[in-house]
C-alpha cells in the first residue's frame, strides 16, 4: 500500500517536471538519443531515492539527479571516445569585461544562439540553461549543481560574458 | 568596491537576486559608470536573444510513455503480476474508505476546503492545457483579437491585456470549465514557462485580498478578486515571478 501511495505521489510531484529534466539532459549531452537514455536512467534513480525525499522543491531535487546522471554518463563516454579531456576551464583565456563593447544581436538568430550556447563549457551551459531556460533561482541552481550561491553568481556572470563574446564574434564573421 | 568586483553582482542584479540595499547601490552605480552599464545592457540583450529563440527541448512522447510505464502502479512486468491483485484489492479498499470519509467529512468542512478543491481543479486544468495541443483556442498576442473572441461564448467579458512590455507576453485565450461554470483562460508566457490566468465573475462577498495557495505538484498558485471578477494564476514559474505577474494584471488599466 505504501509503495502504491509513493508511486502516486511520485507521479504527482516528480513526473510533471519531465520536460525540465529532458531539457537539461539534452543541453548537457547535446544529443537526443543520449538525453532520452539519461532521463530514463535518472527517473529510475529518482524513483528509487524518492522514499528519502522529504518534500520541498521536487523540480530541483529531480534536476539534481538528472545532472548527476548526465555527468556520470558523460564521463563514461568521454573515457571511451576522447581520452584526453581538454579542460576548457583551465586552458581557455579568461573573458574580461574591461572596456566592454556594445553587444549587437541581430534579431534573435535561433541557430546561432543555440550553437553558441551548445559550445559553452558544461558548467557555464548548465548554469545558463537552469537560469534562463528553466527560470531557477540562485538557491535552486546551487542545490542542483551542488555549489554555493556565490559560485552560481560568478558562474553565471562568466557564462554570460563568454556567450556574449561568442555571439559578437559570430556576428562579426558573418558580415 | 571596484568595477571588477562588481561583475558578478551585475548578474545578480539582472536576476533579481540582490538584497534591496545592494540593488539600490547597483542602480546608482549603473547610472554613474558607462562600462558597467554596458555590461548590464549586453546581459539584457543576451537574455532577450535567449528567450526569443525557442531553445528549450520538450520530452519526446515515447520517453514520457516509457517513464509512466516504469512506475510501479502502472508496471506491466510479469514478475509483478501475482501480487498486483493484492495491491489492487488494497487500493480498492482504501478508495472505499476514502469515499466514505469524503462523504461524511466534506459537508462538515466548508471554508478552506472549497479553495483547496478549486486549487486542485486549477492545477489539473493547467496541466491538461500543457499536455496536448490545446493550450489556446485563439492563439494571439493581440488583446484586441483575444477579448472579442470570448464574446458570445461567455456571459461576461474578461479583462484582457498583453503584458509583453512587462516580460509576460500574451499567448492567447481558451475557453475552460472550472468551479462548475465556463471560464476564460488567458495564457501568458514567462521565458519558456506558461502561465494560465483563469477569470470568472465573483460571487458577492468574495474578498479582494491576494491569496497564495500552497504549491501543488510543483505549480505555484495565486488568486484574487478585482472589479467583480475572480482571478486564479497558475504556473511553474517561481513564486516571485508569479507575484510580479499578478501585480501587473491587477495594476493594468482595463
Amino acid at each position: 500500500m505504501q509503495e502504491q501511495e509513493q508511486s502516486a505521489r511520485f507521479e504527482l510531484e516528480v513526473v510533471p517536471h519531465l520536460d525540465a529534466a529532458y531539457n537539461l539532459a539534452r543541453w548537457l549531452t547535446r544529443n537526443d538519443h543520449d538525453a532520452e537514455d539519461v532521463v530514463q536512467e535518472a527517473f529510475l534513480r529518482a524513483l528509487r531515492f524518492f522514499g528519502g525525499f522529504r518534500g520541498g522543491d521536487a523540480r530541483a531535487w529531480l534536476l539534481k539527479i538528472v545532472r548527476n546522471t548526465c555527468y556520470t554518463w558523460l564521463d563514461k563516454n568521454r573515457a571511451k571516445d576522447t581520452p584526453a579531456v581538454f579542460d576548457e576551464e583551465v586552458h581557455s583565456e579568461e573573458t574580461s569585461s574591461d572596456d566592454p563593447e556594445k553587444l549587437v544581436l541581430r534579431g534573435s538568430d535561433e541557430r546561432m544562439v543555440r550553437q553558441a550556447l551548445e559550445e559553452l563549457p558544461e558548467q557555464f551551459r548548465e548554469a545558463l540553461v537552469l537560469r534562463e531556460l528553466e527560470g531557477l533561482s540562485y538557491k535552486e541552481i546551487a542545490e542542483v549543481a551542488g555549489i554555493s550561491i556565490g559560485t552560481v553568481m560568478s558562474r553565471l556572470s562568466r557564462a554570460r560574458l563568454r556567450l556574449e563574446k561568442a555571439l559578437a564574434g559570430n556576428v562579426g564573421k558573418e558580415r | 568596491m571596484s568595477c571588477a568586483d562588481r561583475q558578478a553582482r551585475i548578474d545578480a542584479h539582472l536576476d533579481g537576486e540582490l538584497e534591496v540595499l545592494a540593488s539600490m547601490e547597483m542602480e546608482a552605480h549603473l547610472k554613474a559608470c558607462p562600462a558597467c552599464a554596458q555590461v548590464y545592457a549586453n546581459h539584457q540583450a543576451l537574455r532577450e536573444a535567449l528567450s526569443g529563440a525557442a531553445l528549450s527541448y520538450r520530452a519526446p512522447v515515447a520517453l514520457r510513455r516509457r517513464i509512466r510505464a516504469a512506475l510501479p502502479s502502472r508496471g506491466e512486468s510479469e514478475a509483478a503480476r501475482p501480487w498486483m491483485l493484492g495491491r489492487w484489492l488494497g487500493l480498492a479498499a482504501a478508495m472505499a474508505v476514502a469515499i466514505i470519509l469524503a462523504v461524511v467529512l466534506i459537508p462538515a468542512r466548508r471554508g478552506p476546503s472549497i479553495d483547496d478543491l478549486l486549487a486542485q481543479e486549477v492545477v489539473s486544468s493547467h496541466i491538461r492545457s500543457l499536455m496536448g495541443a490545446h493550450l489556446t483556442d485563439v492563439p494571439s498576442s493581440d488583446q484586441h483579437t483575444v477579448k472579442p473572441w470570448f464574446d458570445g461564448k461567455l456571459d461576461f467579458a474578461p479583462p484582457v491585456r498583453d503584458l509583453a512590455g512587462q516580460g509576460y507576453p500574451l499567448v492567447g485565450g481558451r475557453l475552460d470549465y472550472l468551479n462548475g461554470r465556463p471560464v476564460a483562460a488567458l495564457i501568458y508566457q514567462r521565458r519558456q514557462h506558461f502561465i494560465n490566468l483563469f477569470i470568472w465573475p465573483a460571487q458577492a462577498g468574495v474578498s479582494d485580498a491576494l491569496a497564495r495557495a500552497a504549491p501543488r505538484q510543483g505549480y505555484n498558485l495565486l488568486h484574487w478578486a478585482q472589479g467583480g471578477m475572480v482571478f486564479w494564476a497558475v504556473s511553474d514559474v517561481n513564486p516571485d515571478d508569479l507575484g510580479e505577474f499578478s501585480s501587473w494584471v491587477k495594476s493594468t488599466p482595463r
